[in-house]
């Protein structure tokens, strides 16, 4: 996996109060630990097992993902707009590897 | 004639079907233990859950039929006001066919808004999805929905 990339989608402009939709997808193979390569060994899992998701330093949603989760794994939830402020969506992989996005929400 | 013919073709249609039936026991696909069942989904409830699920409040947005088992589109949302002193706290998510039975569970809080995930699951074949739904008061919901699958999402 040369490229693991994240990608968040949250509207940049919110009223205060209003429920807005956060979209992430991460590109990531996903390797389940049960898919066996051309020498017939089992391929070692590798998946993205957490995400988070924090706003000004609080967590507001986190998830924890099995083997069951698709490649490129797709998750769309929602968090009450209520201040400014900034987003830390982080991914953690088997191993403890983090993949981090950061982004910016003005709430008027 | 005719008759003895036809005995005869039904004992083999019927010898045919069984040596079939072993072919697929030996060949591993009808192997007990491969996949999870509902009582290894129930035993993974027991494990992650405290209390007695009941029905209600959830619902669920998943395909009746998914062509492709490596990526189905999963939803759900619980109802709930999503105040500091009501919410959903904790959703799991279990598939009963696949080789092991949790999906993911989903931390909400009350900043959440409201208690709503989508994502995409694997699933190695025709099973049943199950939602498992913590509220902060200690009650605990329960809803199951059915999805046929045309291609199993297990290759390799």
């Amino acid at each position: 996996m040369a490229n693991i990339k994240p990608r968040v989608r949250i509207p940049r402009k919110a009223k205060a109060g209003e429920v807005v939709e956060i979209k992430s997808l991460i590109e990531h193979k996903m390797e389940t630990g049960q898919r066996k390569g051309k020498d017939g060994k089992k391929i070692p899992r590798k998946i993205i097992n957490r995400f988070e998701c924090k706003f000004e330093g609080d967590l507001v949603f986190a998830s924890d993902w099995h083997p069951a989760i698709s490649a490129n794994p797709y998750l769309a939830f929602h968090m009450r707009a209520e201040k400014t402020g900034e987003f830390e969506f982080k991914w953690i992989e088997d191993g403890g590897a983090e993949y981090v996005k950061k982004a910016k929400m003005t709430v008027s | 004639m005719t008759e003895t013919q036809l005995t005869l073709s039904r004992r083999q249609a019927l010898k045919g079907a069984s040596a079939f039936a072993l072919t697929l026991v030996a060949a591993g696909f009808l192997a007990p233990g491969a996949h999870a069942d509902a009582a290894a989904v129930d035993a993974a409830i027991k494990k992650l859950v405290k209390g007695t699920p009941e029905e209600g409040k959830i619902k669920m947005d998943l395909p009746q039929i998914a062509e492709n088992g490596n990526t189905v589109p999963v939803a759900f949302e619980v109802e709930s006001p999503m105040s500091k002193d009501d919410y959903v706290k904790t959703v799991h998510l279990f598939a009963e066919g696949n080789p092991s039975p949790e999906v993911a569970s989903f931390y909400f809080t009350p900043q959440s808004g409201m208690a709503r995930a989508s994502t995409r699951m694997r699933m190695a074949g025709t099973q049943n999805v199950v939602v498992v739904a913590e509220m902060s008061n200690g009650k605990v919901y329960m809803a199951k929905q059915q999805v046929k699958v045309t291609i199993g999402g297990c290759g390799g």
